[in-house]
């Protein structure tokens, strides 16, 4: 029988479907709670700049006199300790990854 | 006989990090291997003068991508029993959950890995299958899928709700069901048990000799788990060390397979019994004196040293990772071994080379 334990699971296998997500026809289902990028409601932000004197990476950075936010994609972490200490909750991290980032340029 | 020397690695078909050997082989057998390793040291000991003791926590949890929770959790627990620090209960019974996921899923990817080394194709992808389903849990429960980044000085830094924990435990069935499938081909194949029983037999004494950790010494019947230390929630956890007596590749592999469903049974228990409560304290101050924090990994035990002047930055971060401590057996078990048992023999102690270099 030792020989026929493998051959029950690939018998198995080749009668159901897949189990690979037939990407990119199919794109992957976000799964909630995920930390994906960053995103700011610009509403509720005062440009305080705690996050981006936080920033693990240095990838945030924030001028409180031009009231400007801006983030490398490149080296953000989404490790959401920015989304822990803004005091106006004003930070998220979305589900979504977002589409790649090729350059070092700050998104505003 | 003349000699030859073969270079493997550091880029070879069974090789996931690089490290380098020279293999000197008389006719087909390897007479002394010679490793040199420092092809991806990052110096990240040396970083802890850079970055503050709280933003420490992510380059910790970077070391290594496979037992990235436990590293952060051990730093973690090196700092807190520095300042003092009382985890909440409800902390510490997820970073039980996350620690035994992340078990999970290396042991797995190790599996797969093997599977692989003896040219078992299928088995490697069924091993990676179950995976994904684990690192789909795992990214449910803390965010992340390699990088778990839900530990903190102090606590954790997300809670699982009740709805997480139910589909979970859900989870946990058809994982478990799918692991107890491949590991019964694992551990009763034949053409697995050819391959691999009776390759690098490494006795008891040898190996506590050699100072070996984690499943490589528990193949060789030293029944050595640093988690019945009792840290995090394992105190209230029932648990014993998998052991088997053989000491070759197959125990050493049936070892894994067993702990996988060891696993399964504790992730389970802390689910059950996980207290109702708060997730972190808040932590203030700086860290002074020095500490050693041990955790089981899934590759055996680390060991961190931390050394502290009460100042923002840690002075000193040393930590001895259980490949480094595997590395000697396996050298050991190179001397005298077929040139084609040396992929396998490689893989057998699991070899995490970023956790070796930092």
């Amino acid at each position: 029988m030792a020989y026929l334990e493998m051959s029950r699971l690939a018998l198995k296998w080749a009668m159901k479907r897949p189990p690979t997500t037939r990407y990119p026809f199919r794109p992957r289902r976000a799964i909630a709670g995920s930390r994906g990028q960053l995103d700011l409601d610009r509403a509720t932000c005062v440009y305080c700049t705690a996050c981006a004197k936080k920033c693990p990476t240095g990838a945030l950075l924030v001028n409180r006199a031009k009231k400007t936010f801006a983030i490398d994609r490149l080296r953000c972490i989404s490790c959401g300790y920015c989304v822990e200490i803004c005091p106006k909750d004003s930070l998220r991290l979305s589900t979504s990854h977002g589409g790649p980032a090729v350059t070092r340029d700050r998104e505003f | 006989m003349p000699r030859t020397i073969i270079p493997f690695g550091p880029q070879h078909p069974v090789l996931p990090e690089p490290v380098h050997l020279d293999l000197v082989v008389e006719d087909e057998k390897v007479v002394e291997a010679r490793p040199s390793i420092g092809f991806i040291h990052r110096g990240l000991e040396k970083l802890v003068e850079k970055k503050d003791y709280v933003e420490f926590v992510y380059v910790a949890e970077r070391i290594c991508g496979i037992c990235s929770f436990i590293h952060s959790q051990t730093y973690c627990q090196g700092i807190e029993s520095l300042m003092n620090v009382a985890v909440p209960p409800r902390a510490l019974y997820l970073r039980t959950v996350w620690g035994e996921l992340s078990r999970i899923h290396s042991h797995l990817l190790w599996l797969g890995l093997m599977a692989d080394a003896m040219g078992f194709e299928s088995l490697f992808m069924h091993s990676w299958r179950v995976r994904e389903k684990v690192l789909n849990v795992v990214e449910a429960t803390a965010g992340g899928r390699v990088i778990f980044g839900s530990c903190k000085i102090g606590g954790v830094r997300r809670d699982i709700d009740a709805e997480t924990i139910k589909q979970t435990i859900t989870d946990l069935d058809s994982i478990e069901a799918d692991i107890a499938e491949i590991t019964k081909v694992f551990i009763n194949d034949r053409s697995v048990k050819a391959r691999l029983g009776g390759v690098g037999v490494l006795s008891r004494q040898q190996a506590y000799d050699l100072g070996c950790v984690g499943p490589t010494l528990r193949a060789s019947g030293v029944a050595q788990d640093m988690r019945t230390l009792g840290y995090a929630a394992f105190k209230d956890l029932d648990l014993t060390p998998i052991t088997r007596t053989e000491g070759d590749s197959y125990a050493r592999c049936a070892v894994r397979c067993d702990e996988l469903l060891q696993s399964i049974r504790l992730i389970r228990q802390a689910l059950a019994k996980i207290p109702a409560g708060e997730v972190a304290v808040k932590v203030t101050g700086n860290p002074n004196g020095e500490i050693i924090a041990r955790t089981e990994q899934p590759r055996g035990e680390v060991v961190y040293y931390l050394k502290a002047t009460g100042a923002k930055n840690l002075q000193r971060f040393r930590i001895r990772t259980p490949t480094f401590a595997n590395l000697p057996a396996m050298l050991q078990l190179l001397q005298g071994c077929d040139l084609a048992d040396v992929p396998v023999l490689l893989l057998t102690i699991d070899p995490c080379i970023s956790c070796t270099e930092r």
